[in-house]
């Protein structure tokens, strides 16, 4: 079954987002995207200091069989990436949400607010 | 998706698999069973069963079997005259050497053959046949009773003769293949790089064999390892690495063509002299890059002033190397001391111009 944990948001492209509190958001891609991609193989992360627009391309991930935008959901300021993953990019189809966890970012309020919540996710994708 | 898509024998089997299903070539497929790498490394290491039944048998007989072959094809059925049972993979060609479909072609007796279609051609490869052979005593017949399964790997060929009870089959040689009866036809042939057999036989029979395959230790693999696995063995997919425009010297294919018997003029051949007279204008290479640089079909290649110099036809991550593979067609100026780039998104990275395969006898043709 794909996973869709009720405590966090999540974006129409599939990266989901939690909230640290202080403005300060961690974006990783959900059950379902990494489910799409197959394998992982590789990640692009993004940079740490750029500042990115919502619905943005900021990365890459990559599949055995495809190359994926990675989105950013929030505008803000990268302030962390998750260099783990360049040793363990299958991180991101074996725990998304734990340690597959992309980058995190520090924003506003208003584009968090705008996300979908768990229920409206799974709903757009039974679809 | 679209109502039309059609369904193999095994889409039950593959759905109680845990199949995750996807359309190819109007056909309504496995591309994995959970994991494409798992699946990949099952083939390479122990053995893998793969539904092909979207490929398509077709039965060619009668006395100008023979003559209609050796005009359709490019490569030789000739070769095959003093042996029932071998087998030969060729392309047929259109007048100006484009290539119509790849093919493997057995010869079972005397005026009796049997090709292998891809899923994409099938019909209208068929039809053209059928309008090639007309006036001829040629007869055809589809077997779309049949399915095929393809069962790869190191292991493949030891367990499929315990399953099946044909010992003989661990005799069989490549390229070489056997009727049972009316409705069981196996070759050692396959699409992965790895020692294997395909098994084609009637639909209704096919479940309980992939029950009994898996049984004994065979693990499901989709449409996706076997794209990785045939792109790491140099294999080129049709419409993918090659199609009506190329022709087989631009395809890696020139050792298929056979021009030994002067008298053959199968179609296609003219143009093919001609291209071998002028040089083609663009060859196809393998390349290899860094595990952080996965070619892509269409990416370009560039040489070392940034101009195009080709493109990426299929490209993969590979598992087995653990580095980015990719099947390109290049300006005939370049080769494997070339010095060339992948145009990767913002970057240029270095590519390692090679002939494929990338994967051969179990090991890495060019180990890093």
């Amino acid at each position: 079954m794909t996973q869709v944990p009720a405590s966090l948001r999540y974006s129409s492209t599939h990266e989901w987002v939690a909230s640290l509190g202080s403005g300060r958001y961690r974006v990783g891609i959900t059950d379902h995207a990494q489910e799409l991609l197959g394998d992982v193989v590789y990640v692009e992360l993004p940079q740490l200091g750029q500042e990115v627009r919502a619905e943005g391309a900021c990365g890459v991930v990559e599949s055995v069989k495809a190359a994926s935008d990675l989105y950013t959901p929030l505008s803000g300021k990268i302030v962390a990436v998750n260099e783990a993953l360049n040793d363990n990019p299958q991180w991101l189809n074996e725990e998304p949400y734990e340690k597959g966890w992309i980058f995190e970012i520090e924003a506003g309020e208003e584009d968090y607010a705008k996300l979908l919540d768990a229920v409206a996710y799974e709903n757009s994708i039974a679809g | 998706m679209t109502a039309s898509l059609q369904r193999t024998a095994l889409y039950h089997w593959h759905l109680a698999q845990g199949a995750r299903m996807s359309p190819f070539a109007g056909w309504e497929m496995p591309l994995h069973y959970g994991s494409q790498l798992q699946e990949h490394q099952a083939v390479r290491q122990n053995a893998g069963i793969f539904d092909v039944s979207h490929m398509r048998p077709l039965d060619i007989s009668g006395p100008d079997a023979r003559a209609l072959l050796r005009r359709a094809l490019a490569n030789d059925v000739a070769r095959l005259d003093r042996e029932p049972g071998r087998a030969l993979y060729t392309c047929m060609l259109q007048e100006d050497g484009g290539i119509l479909d790849d093919l493997i072609v057995y010869f079972l007796a005397p005026e009796r053959y049997r090709i292998v279609l891809n899923a994409a051609g099938a019909g209208a490869d068929t039809a053209y046949l059928r309008q090639l052979a007309a006036g001829k005593a040629v007869s055809f017949r589809p077997r779309d009773d049949w399915g095929i399964l393809a069962c790869q790997g190191p292991r493949a060929v030891e367990l499929v003769a315990e399953v099946l009870g044909r010992p003989e089959l661990k005799e069989l040689r490549s390229f070489r293949s056997l009727t049972a009866g009316d409705d069981l036809f196996i070759a050692r042939t396959g699409y992965t790089g790895e020692d294997g057999v395909e098994i084609l036989t009637s639909d209704s029979a096919l479940p309980a064999l992939a029950d009994n395959l898996v049984a004994a230790g065979l693990r499901p693999a989709g449409l996706a390892a076997r794209d990785s696995l045939r792109l790491e063995a140099g294999l080129n997919l049709y419409g993918q690495d090659m199609g009506p425009e190329d022709s087989p010297d631009r395809s890696h294919l020139g050792w298929t063509i056979d021009l030994r018997d002067p008298e053959r003029q199968f179609i296609g051949r003219a143009a093919v002299e001609a291209e071998r007279r002028a040089g083609p204008r663009q060859r196809l290479w393998g390349l290899l890059l860094p595990r952080d640089a996965i070619p892509r079909a269409g990416y370009r290649v560039v040489d070392t002033a940034g101009q195009p110099v080709g493109q990426v036809q299929s490209g993969s991550f590979a598992p087995s190397l653990g580095l980015g593979i990719a099947l390109a067609r290049l300006d005939a100026a370049i080769g494997p001391e070339s010095s060339v780039f992948l145009q990767i998104r913002q970057r240029q990275v270095p590519a390692r111009v090679v002939e494929p395969p990338f994967w051969r006898h179990g090991r890495a043709v060019y180990p890093a």
